[in-house]
């Protein structure tokens, strides 16, 4: 029995991991720009939930609705009303850098969690396997987020816009989009899936500044597993790393994340664009 | 006064300049044809009419306001829609999302819905579902043309949308130009079928390296004076 629970908290931990990759994935998808900085973002939600907690003694959840705000506003702006001169990629590395720096400054090297009383140890038990009631509410978000950006990506006038503008800007301004509108709500977009991530990693364990690019490579290897451009894709990904991590820990607990990245390479040896494939390219 | 008109435009690309003071102008309702060779400038001139490339605002006028510096989505909001060279569809819509994503951005009261566009191209409502790039370069020249119209424009660009079909799907084609005048549009045909040109337009310009060689009513301009501002009075 050990196995299939080993199997089901691999699965529930991919939840995480593909909150994590949905933001990367969607950014990507539209403005084909890698965000190194992806990760770091996340942990920077993550203090900013903390902040709010900690001045106006908040619950997480609602707080995470004011940072996602927050967050929106901020980079939203800046995409439209900044010109970037360097290439985006050395923009989000150096972005990446600057983050991790100016959390250091701020908010000291000291790792952090987002307390959630009770809810961090409660469990359900489903037949043989006991589920941490957290890992399932993160999968659980993990899925609705997958199943809303699906839905806004290929059933509404705004997903109709994203994908235009992610084929063809030049054409698509000429149907009267404004590219660089639709990327700052892309991004606003992205930012709201940031938060989420960065409120699962902040209740389930501890966070400092320096864990950022750590988990953009996980989000960057479920989306790589997955298949660019497939969000469901993701999700198994995310599966995958999931399963493989627990895993490794189970036979050694130094092989964890070992584990992780020769799933990420087995994956890629058999099929090397990924499981889910974009049809179109 | 004219819907359109261009005053000593030029473009370039880089150092390389494509255009050198073009003095054009078409009225409300009008069709004008432009001609010209490979290289001409008709494309640069659609672009910068579109505000893909930008101007000095007063070198471009529509109604007698300066539009030469807006951008292309302020361009379309005025009432000027483009069918594009090479027809553009959005390889990763289907045949219809690329129509709705034309009227995305509608202006007045809808001369244009989806079902008027589907009863000008009959062969478009069957194949709605299909990705627009797996449709054949005709029934793709249909999509890019409603498109264009589904913005309910004031003025028309199309850009050699005859390019590359059979004479039997180019006439197809061009039966839908009598409906699209009707609505009260004026139209722009950049063309390489000077036959067909000066079949359907009212008048005709021809460009030769980034000039306006040759400006005519389409019914009295003659074979010598078209070669002559074609190919250079030289030659
Ligand atoms: N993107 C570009 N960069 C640099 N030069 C360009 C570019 N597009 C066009 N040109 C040059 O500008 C000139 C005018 O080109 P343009 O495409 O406007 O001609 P055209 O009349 O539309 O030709 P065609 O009938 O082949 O479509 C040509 O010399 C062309 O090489
Ligand atoms: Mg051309």
């Amino acid at each position: 029995m050990i196995w299939l629970d080993v199997l089901v908290q691999g699965i529930l931990l991919g939840g995480l991991y593909a909150l994590f990759a949905a933001g990367l994935s969607l950014v990507f998808g539209i403005m084909r720009l890698v965000n190194l900085a992806h990760g770091d973002l996340i942990v920077l939600a993550a203090f900013v939930i903390l902040l709010i907690v900690a001045t106006t003694g908040l619950d997480p959840f609602l707080a995470a609705l004011i940072a996602a705000g927050w967050l929106l506003q901020r980079l939203v702006l800046n995409r439209v009303l900044g010109r970037d001169i360097l290439p985006p990629l050395l923009v989000t590395f150096g972005l990446s850098v600057a983050l991790q720096n100016g959390m250091l400054e701020a908010f000291s090297a000291d790792s952090r969690r987002l307390r959630v009383g009770a809810l961090e140890s409660a469990s359900i038990g489903f037949g043989p396997v006991t589920v941490g009631t957290l890992p399932l509410l993160t999968f659980a978000s993990a899925v609705v987020a997958i199943f809303v950006l699906n839905r806004i990506f290929y059933t509404t006038a705004l997903g109709r816009a994203f994908r235009a503008v992610s084929d063809d800007p030049t054409t698509a301004s000429l149907m009267g989009l404004n590219p660089r509108s639709v990327f700052a709500i892309a991004t606003g977009l992205a930012m709201v899936i940031v938060t989420l991530a960065a409120l699962y990693l902040g209740m389930r364990s501890n966070f400092d500044p320096s864990i950022g690019p750590a988990r953009l490579l996980y989000a960057f290897q479920a989306v790589i597993i997955g298949g660019l451009g497939s969000l469901w894709g993701t999700l198994a990904g995310g599966a995958i790393i999931g399963v493989a991590q627990t895993l490794g820990a189970q036979i050694n607990p130094e092989w964890q994340i070992l584990a992780g990245h020769i799933a990420f390479l087995v994956v890629l040896l058999i099929r090397p664009r990924g499981l889910f494939p974009r049809a179109v390219d | 006064m004219a819907l359109l008109s261009t005053h000593a435009l030029t473009a370039q690309y880089g150092q390389f300049k494509a255009l050198f003071g073009v003095d054009l102008h078409i009225d409300p309702g009008e069709c004008v044809a432009i001609i010209g060779a490979n290289g001409a400038g008709k494309t640069t001139l659609m672009r910068a009419i579109t505000g893909v490339l930008k101007n000095a605002p007063e070198m471009i006028r529509l109604g007698g306001e300066p539009i030469g510096a807006l951008p292309p989505d302020r361009i379309l909001q005025r009432g000027i829609a483009m069918v594009p060279e090479g027809r553009k569809l959005f390889p990763s819509l289907t045949v219809e999302e690329n129509l709705l994503i034309g009227g995305q951005v509608r202006r007045g009261s809808g001369r244009w819905s989806l079902d008027d566009i589907y009863r000008l191209f009959p062969i478009l409502k069957d194949r709605r579902h299909s990705p627009g790039t797996a449709l054949s370069g005709g029934q793709q020249q249909m999509v890019a043309i409603g498109r264009a119209l589904m913005s309910n424009p004031e003025l028309l660009l199309c850009d050699e949308i005859s390019l590359g079909l059979a004479p039997v799907v180019i006439r197809d084609i061009y039966a839908a130009l009598p409906a699209i005048r009707a609505t009260g549009a004026a139209v722009i045909l950049v063309e390489q079928d000077i036959t067909r040109a000066l079949s359907v337009a009212d008048r005709v310009y021809c460009m030769m390296e980034g000039r306006v060689t040759l400006t005519a009513p389409a019914g009295q301009v003659t074979r010598e004076a078209i070669h002559a501002a074609y190919f250079g009075a030289a030659a």
